[in-house]
C-alpha cells in the first residue's frame, strides 16, 4: 500500500552537481510507484563537509538552512546514507545550546530516510520491476551500514532486479577510502584503500558495482577509469530505474 | 617520554603503503583475527550486549578513579608493597631508576607493557647502564632490531620470519633459519638465561582490582609470570585508568580482552599480584613497587568529551579492523599507541597540533567502534578532536591552532550554502570553467590545488552542465506552462 503523502527529495549536493542521473533515477522509480514528489528549490548542502572537518559554526548555518527548507515536508528521502546520517544523527548535537533548533532538527531528522531504506523499510517494496543485464556486486557505504544499519535492504532490492546476477565481493563492508576531505588531504592512504576495494570488486567477477552513496562510487569510479578497468559504477537508484 | 614522531604521519604512511611485505602481513593478520574476534563476541552467555556491559564497567571505574586508586594503593601498602603516583613520564622513570639503584640492579627482564613504552623506560635504564631484556617474543624481536612496536598486541607484525631469521643469526649467533619453531626455541633458550640471572622484573598491568588490591597481567607465553616472580624485585607500571572496582568485573573484561586481543576465550596465563612475597609464600620477589602513571591522563579525565577514551583496555581490536591501519601500519602513527585508539589518545597526550594528522588522517568509517570490546565511540572523539583543533585556542582545555585559510573557506562556504541562488550560480561557474582542466574520456585527470591530491591516483567525473535541482525547477515550470 503506497501512502498518499508527498515525498520531498533531498538531493545530495554531489548528486545534484556531478551525478544528476542518480536523482533522475530516483524520480523514475518513485513515479513508477505512483508517488507524489517535490524537490525544494532552496536546498543546497547538508553541511557534512564542514562538520567532518570540525567547523561546527559553518555546519550549523548549513543545518539551519536545511531545516528551514525541509521542515514542512511529510517525508524526506535522500540518495545518500551519509547525508541522511548527518541530518538524522548529527544535527541535534549541533544545537546543544539551542533547544528550539534542536527540537526542529530532531523533527526533520525523524522524517529523513535514505532511498533504499525508505523503499524497503517504510514502503515495504523490494521489487520495483527493474531489469538490468549484468553481474552486480554491492559496496556497503560506512555511514549507511554502521550508523543507519542498512545492509540487507539494498541487497534485497538488487535481488529482485530481473536479469541481474548478484555476487558478494570480499570485504564488502570495508571502507573504500573516500572519507570526504581525507581523500584529498591524504591521497596516498585514500588511493591505497580504494585499490584494495577495486581488487575485491574485480575478483568478485562483477561487471557492475552498485552502492547507495555516490561519494564512495565516485572514489571507486575514479580508480577504475584511471586504470581503465571495465567495471561500471551505478547508484542503486540508477539500477532500479533501469528497464 | 618516548620519541614523538607524529608530525611525519604522511611520509611514514607513504612508506608503509609502499612496503609490500607489510601490506601482506597486515592484510593477512587483519583477515585472520578480526572475523574470529567478532565470532567470539557472540559466544557469551550475556548475549551480544556484553560489550556494552564492559563499557559500563569501565566507565564506572573511570568515574570513580580517585576512590579506586586509593583502595588499590592501601591494599598493596598493607602487604608491604610500595606505591608511587607518578605525575609524568619523567617522574615514573626517575622512580624506577632509583629503585634499580637502591637494589643494585644490573639486569632487568620485562613483560610486555605499552605504558613503559610510552614513558621511554628502556632507553632510560639502558642509559643508566642497566641491561633491559624484553621477554615477550614479539617485543624481544623488536628490541633486538632496535625498533618500536608497530601493533599494541603483535609488536613485530611488520617483520617476516625471514627478517627474524636474519636478525637472530646476527644477534644471537645461531645459524640462519626461517623455521618459526626453531627461532622460538632459540629465543626461549636466550631468554631463560636472562630470567634466571635478572635482578629486577618489570611488568605492566592489564586491569588492577580495587576490591582485592591486585594488579593483573594476562599473557600467552608465560613470560610475564617469570618476569614477575623470579627476580628479587618487581616493579609494575600502570596508566592510572587501568583499574576496575570489583573482582567480578574481571569476569566480563578478561573474556572481552582475550576475545579482542587474540580471538581467544581466555588468555593462557592470568596473574594476580598484590605485593611482594608474603611470609606464607615460598617464592616471589622480596620487593614490589607499583608505579601509577598520570602523564596527561588527569587532563583527559577532566574533559567530559574525551573521558571515554580512558575506558580503553589496550586490546588492539580497533587496529585489527581499521582499513587505514591496515594500509599504513603502526609506525606511521609516530607514537606508542597506534591505529584508531592511537589517533584519539596520542593527540590528547602529546598535543593536538603535533598529532593533528592522526585524527584528520582517518575516514570515520566506524569499524573501530563496532570492534571495540568495550564499545568506545572512537569516531565521535575523532570528530571532537577535529572540532577542537579547527576552532583554535578558544578554550582552556584541549585545543589546536586551527587553519585560518580553512576557517575562512568554510565561513564563505556557509554563507553560500545559505543563499541558494548564489550557491547555484557558483556551481554553474565552476561547471563552465572546468573545461580548461585536463581531461580524458569525459573524466578530469588533473585538478588544481588544493584538490590535486585526488587526481594523483584517480580520475574525477566532471560537474554536469546543469544541476538536478535546476533541472527539476525547469520541469515544474514546463508542466505548469503546459497545463
Amino acid at each position: 500500500m503506497v501512502p498518499s503523502i508527498k515525498i520531498s527529495l533531498f538531493i545530495q549536493c554531489l548528486v545534484d552537481s556531478v551525478y544528476p542521473q542518480v536523482a533522475e533515477g530516483m524520480v523514475r522509480v518513485f513515479e513508477r510507484l505512483g508517488l507524489t514528489l517535490d524537490c525544494p528549490a532552496g536546498q543546497t548542502c547538508c553541511g557534512q563537509p564542514a562538520f567532518n572537518s570540525g567547523y561546527h559554526s559553518a555546519a550549523r548555518k548549513a543545518a539551519r538552512h536545511f531545516i528551514r527548507t525541509f521542515e514542512h515536508a511529510d517525508v524526506i528521502v535522500c540518495p545518500s546514507g551519509s547525508c541522511t546520517d548527518m541530518v538524522r544523527h548529527h544535527y541535534p548535537g549541533l544545537f546543544e545550546d539551542d533547544l528550539q533548533w534542536q527540537a526542529r532538527a530532531r523533527r526533520v531528522g525523524r522524517r529523513t530516510y535514505e532511498f533504499s531504506e525508505y523503499l524497503v523499510d517504510v514502503l515495504g517494496i523490494t521489487d520495483v520491476g527493474a531489469r538490468y543485464d549484468g553481474t552486480v556486486t554491492y559496496h556497503d557505504s560506512c555511514h549507511l551500514l554502521r550508523h543507519l544499519k542498512v545492509a540487507q535492504q539494498p541487497r534485497r532490492l538488487i535481488g529482485h532486479v530481473a536479469g541481474a546476477r548478484f555476487v558478494e565481493m570480499a570485504d564488502a563492508d570495508r571502507c573504500c577510502g573516500f572519507g570526504g576531505t581525507f581523500s584529498v588531504k591524504y591521497p596516498d592512504i585514500s588511493v591505497g584503500m580504494v585499490e584494495d576495494k577495486v581488487a575485491a570488486i574485480v575478483s568478485s567477477g562483477a561487471d557492475t558495482v552498485v552502492g547507495c552513496d555516490m561519494s564512495c562510487l565516485m572514489n571507486i569510479q575514479g580508480l577504475l577509469t584511471r586504470r581503465r578497468i571495465p567495471v561500471r559504477t551505478l547508484h542503486i537508484a540508477e539500477l532500479l530505474a533501469a528497464r | 617520554m618516548t620519541a614523538i614522531r607524529t608530525e611525519q604521519y604522511k611520509a611514514a604512511a607513504h612508506q608503509g603503503i609502499a612496503d609490500k611485505h607489510l601490506q601482506k602481513a597486515l592484510s593477512g593478520f587483519q583477515h585472520r583475527i578480526a572475523p574470529a574476534t567478532a565470532q567470539r563476541y557472540l559466544s557469551h552467555g550475556e548475549g551480544p550486549q556484553i560489550r556494552q556491559m564492559g563499557h559500563a564497567i569501565r566507565m564506572h571505574a573511570v568515574e570513580h578513579l580517585d576512590r579506586l586508586l586509593a583502595e588499590l594503593a592501601d591494599k598493596i601498602d598493607a602487604r608491604g608493597g610500595q606505591v608511587f603516583f607518578a605525575e609524568d613520564a619523567d617522574a615514573a622513570v626517575a622512580y624506577a631508576l632509583e629503585v634499580a639503584w637502591q637494589n643494585k640492579v644490573q639486569r632487568v627482564v620485562k613483560g610486555k607493557s605499552m605504558v613503559t613504552e610510552e614513558i621511554g623506560l628502556n632507553r632510560a635504564m639502558e642509559d643508566a647502564g642497566i641491561e633491559v631484556v624484553e621477554t615477550d617474543l614479539g617485543e624481544y624481536i623488536i628490541q633486538l632490531a632496535g625498533e618500536h612496536p608497530s601493533h599494541i598486541i603483535a609488536p613485530a607484525i611488520h617483520k617476516t620470519r625471514e627478517d627474524v631469521g636474519r636478525l637472530f643469526k646476527e644477534k644471537l649467533g645461531i645459524p640462519y633459519t626461517d623455521d618459526p619453531p626453531t627461532l622460538t626455541w632459540a629465543a626461549r633458550k636466550a631468554l631463560r638465561e636472562k630470567f634466571l640471572s635478572a635482578d629486577m622484573g618489570v611488568s605492566g598491568c592489564n586491569l588492577a582490582c580495587a576490591q582485592s588490591g591486585h594488579i593483573t597481567t594476562l599473557s600467552n607465553e608465560g613470560n610475564i609470570r617469570m618476569s614477575t616472580t623470579l627476580p628479587r624485585v618487581h616493579i609494575a607500571f600502570m596508566g592510572m585508568e587501568r583499574v576496575v572496582d570489583k573482582l567480578r568485573d574481571h569476569a566480563v573484561l578478561f573474556r572481552l580482552l582475550s576475545n579482542a586481543a587474540a580471538a581467544q576465550k581466555m588468555a593462557g596465563y592470568i596473574s594476580y599480584i598484590g605485593g611482594p612475597r608474603q611470609s606464607y609464600q615460598e617464592d616471589g620477589p622480596r620487593a614490589f613497587h607499583l608505579v601509577i602513571i598520570d602523564n596527561g591522563r588527569s587532563r583527559i579525565l577532566a574533559d567530559p568529551e574525551f573521558r571515554e577514551i580512558l575506558c580503553c583496555i589496550r586490546c588492539a581490536a580497533c587496529l585489527n579492523v581499521c582499513p587505514v591501519y591496515g594500509k599504513i601500519g603502526g609506525h606511521a602513527y609516530g607514537f606508542t599507541y597506534t591505529g584508531p585508539v592511537g589517533a584519539v589518545v596520542t593527540p590528547l597526550l602529546v598535543g593536538l597540533d603535533r598529532a593533528r594528522h592522526l585524527f584528520f588522517g582517518e575516514t570515520l568509517c566506524g569499524a573501530c567502534k563496532q570492534a571495540c570490546p568495550v564499545d568506545i565511540d572512537l569516531p565521535r572523539m575523532l570528530l571532537a578532536l577535529r572540532r577542537r583543533w579547527a576552532e583554535g585556542r578558544k578554550t582552556d582545555g584541549f585545543a589546536g591552532s586551527g587553519s585560518a585559510i580553512e576557517h575562512l573557506a568554510f565561513a564563505a562556504w556557509a554563507e553560500m550554502v545559505r543563499r541558494p541562488s548564489l550557491y547555484r550560480s557558483a556551481r554553474q561557474m565552476a561547471a563552465l570553467s572546468q573545461v580548461v582542466l585536463p581531461h580524458s574520456e569525459g573524466c578530469l585527470t588533473r585538478l588544481p590545488f588544493p584538490f590535486d591530491g585526488w587526481t594523483r591516483g584517480r580520475d574525477l567525473a566532471p560537474l554536469s552542465r546543469r544541476g538536478f535541482v535546476d533541472r527539476w525547477q525547469e520541469r515544474v515550470k514546463k508542466r505548469k506552462g503546459g497545463s
